[in-house]
């Protein structure tokens, strides 16, 4: 019976979704502006909503929880400063210069934005590029989470690639006809659907333990470290690092970045700016502290691996339930359809139309983007069915890859002296950094196996050569840098890069640092 | 010289938020109020004093650091004839 609910409550999401992006069809102009920004006109609830939802869906429904449960209640900080406080910061520093400089000239994307100041269609490809390869995989991702947990849903009856197929089929549907206006919609629906079932889950679950202090004492007898601050995975180190890279990397994923562009208005900007601390807290609090007394009540997770699913199962009704966890695939789906439109706005503002066809009109490029749309989402299911090691690993660090793109950006904003080979040097290098540190020990491993195979005096001296090289690897690409993570170490050095070079080297005669540094203001 | 203090201090003010949103003063201690261990309620009080914070911010300051010298300059020029606002 809670199958079909389920599935029942899955339907009736993907119908009203539906119904809301034909009627956004209905009211939009076919221009990519439009389809892309909703042509800049998001108010403040539907614009606070929509990056909410769209940066914190499954994310808070299920790993969120899993790490509170395994680890202990300090994720909840980790998250209040990233998304809160740091994140919150970067909307304003980032964002608002964004949106008014997107104002002034016009800019869709961050590429055409940073290529239109140095002047350069390298930079504005190397931008999407980057963002494209950290993208992918991560959408790829969605598809596999949604076609598994259809499958496990339906107990096999929908296959796992039949699953993944009908979620790529919905969002093409309804990505390409409702666009950023319709998008904006559902998610602000489902923004308050996850705060309302969130906190109703909280009251529900804490009345039946008899409140906070008898469902904290079990902790406390069992497990008085799991409480204390600090301790296992959570050192000064980790925290700061995974806060710090993660705030970064949110600032600098295209479906986030994008909606700096689609403000109405400077009250918008900052009634949302106002409003986000308080909302994340909102939403963090009550959805790690269930997981954290999951573990003192001793509530196993299930099946596959969730704990918050788990807990609502056994202290609630199975309908309740069944709700939550529609919602979070719900919000799945919701993020994912976000990314395929910014996607596909990369795609064609930045590569299409710069490196391909230069004179395209308003209307073809509205055409193309909704292709792109198509392509971009037949392609990440086609890689979701063999759901390839190398893509995954890509898809689990896109947070940290996209925050290697950060400061250099930030730097450009906010210095004049920053150069076209400042900022190309800084974001390919910190790129190579981040790139090499992910994927270092199966680089060793491969040079192991290769070293292994060789032998006879001429080829020992290479394997000798191979192994001084896998030693190297390991040195200057270790896991960690006395506790910090590589992502945080990558920053650092795009940072430096940028500003070095910048100050090694003279601007293009062509640049145009005044486009950001004179005649910037609202009105 | 008066916008160039005003966002040292408030960078200062943004500095502060995000290393005190993680209560390092009470690092290991397990001590549990109303339900809670102490250093979540600090936390939750932090992030509703980053709200207010924010909000005072966009009340008074919006603009600052972002907004260049010759929009805020003519924004400002109507209420007093300034010193032409000399830094850039």
């Amino acid at each position: 019976m809670t199958v079909g609910l389920q599935i029942g409550i899955i339907v009736g999401y993907l119908l009203l979704a539906l119904a809301i992006g034909l009627y956004a069809y209905q009211r939009t102009d076919r221009t990519a502006e439009d389809f892309y920004l909703a042509s800049r006109t998001l108010g403040t609830v539907v614009l606070l909503f929509t990056t909410f939802a769209t940066l914190l869906s499954a994310f808070t429904f299920f790993a969120g929880p899993n790490i509170a449960y395994a680890n202990g209640p300090e994720f909840i900080l980790v998250m209040g400063l990233m998304d809160g406080i740091i994140f919150g910061i970067l909307w304003y520093v980032v964002g608002y210069k964004q949106w008014l400089l997107g104002r002034q000239y016009d800019y869709v994307t961050l590429g055409e934005m940073l290529g239109d100041r140095f002047a350069s269609r390298r930079l504005r490809g190397l931008v999407a590029g980057v963002s494209l390869v950290w993208l992918f995989p991560y959408v790829m991702l969605q598809q596999v989470g949604a076609g598994t947990a259809l499958e496990a849903l339906t107990g096999g009856a929908v296959s796992y690639a039949l699953g993944a197929g009908l979620i790529t089929v919905f969002m093409i549907v309804y990505v390409v006809a409702a666009g950023m206006r319709g998008i904006a919609w559902t998610d602000t629906l489902q923004g308050a659907f996850m705060l309302v079932t969130v906190w109703v889950a909280l009251l529900w679950v804490l009345a039946a333990v008899d409140g906070p202090s008898a469902a904290t004492a079990t902790l406390e007898a069992d497990y008085g470290e799991f409480l204390a601050l600090g301790g296992g995975l959570y050192t000064p180190q980790w925290m700061l690092s995974t806060a710090i890279t993660i705030g970064f990397g949110v600032a600098m994923f295209p479906q986030v970045n994008q909606r700096f562009f689609a403000a109405g208005s400077k009250t918008v900007l900052k009634r949302s700016f106002a409003l986000w601390p308080i909302l994340c807290l909102l939403l963090f609090l009550p959805a790690f502290m269930l997981a954290v007394w999951a573990q003192g009540l001793g509530v196993e997770a299930g099946a596959d691996g969730n704990v918050l699913p788990a807990i609502l199962d056994e202290l609630t009704t199975p309908w309740f339930a069944a709700l939550v966890i529609a919602g979070a695939m719900a919000a799945m789906m919701s993020s994912s359809d976000s990314m395929l439109l910014s996607g596909s706005s990369y795609f064609t503002r930045d590569l299409y139309r710069p490196f391909v066809d230069a004179t395209l009109s308003e209307r073809r490029e509205d055409f193309i983007a909704r292709v792109g749309v198509v392509c971009f989402a037949l392609a990440t299911f086609v890689a979701s069915l063999y759901n390839p090691a190398t893509l995954f690993e890509i898809g689990d660090a896109a947070f940290s890859g996209f925050a290697q793109l950060a400061l250099p950006v930030i730097v450009a904003l906010y210095w004049r002296r920053t150069t076209r080979a400042g900022i190309l040097v800084g974001i390919a290098g910190a790129q190579a950094f981040y790139f090499t540190s992910l994927f270092s020990s199966a680089l060793v491993g491969a040079l192991a196996s290769l070293e292994a195979s060789l032998t006879g005096t001429v080829l020992e001296m290479l394997a000798g050569a191979l192994s001084a090289l896998a030693m190297a690897l390991t040195t200057v690409f270790p896991g960690t840098y006395a506790g910090w993570t590589p992502g945080l170490v990558g920053m650092g050095l795009g940072l430096v890069l940028t500003v070095v070079v910048s100050l090694l080297t003279s601007p293009a005669p062509d640049e145009r640092p005044s486009r950001y540094f004179e005649g910037i203001g609202a009105d | 010289m008066h916008r160039r203090r005003e966002l040292v201090g408030w960078a200062t003010v943004g500095v502060v938020l995000c290393a005190l949103a993680i209560p390092w003063f009470l690092w290991g201690s397990s001590t549990v109020v109303f339900g809670l261990p102490l250093w979540l309620w600090w936390h939750v009080g932090w992030m509703v004093l980053a709200s207010a914070v924010f909000w005072l911010f966009a009340r008074r300051a919006w603009g600052l650091g972002v907004e260049t010298a010759d929009s805020s300059e003519r924004a400002s020029a109507t209420a007093s004839v300034g010193d032409g606002g000399g830094s850039r």
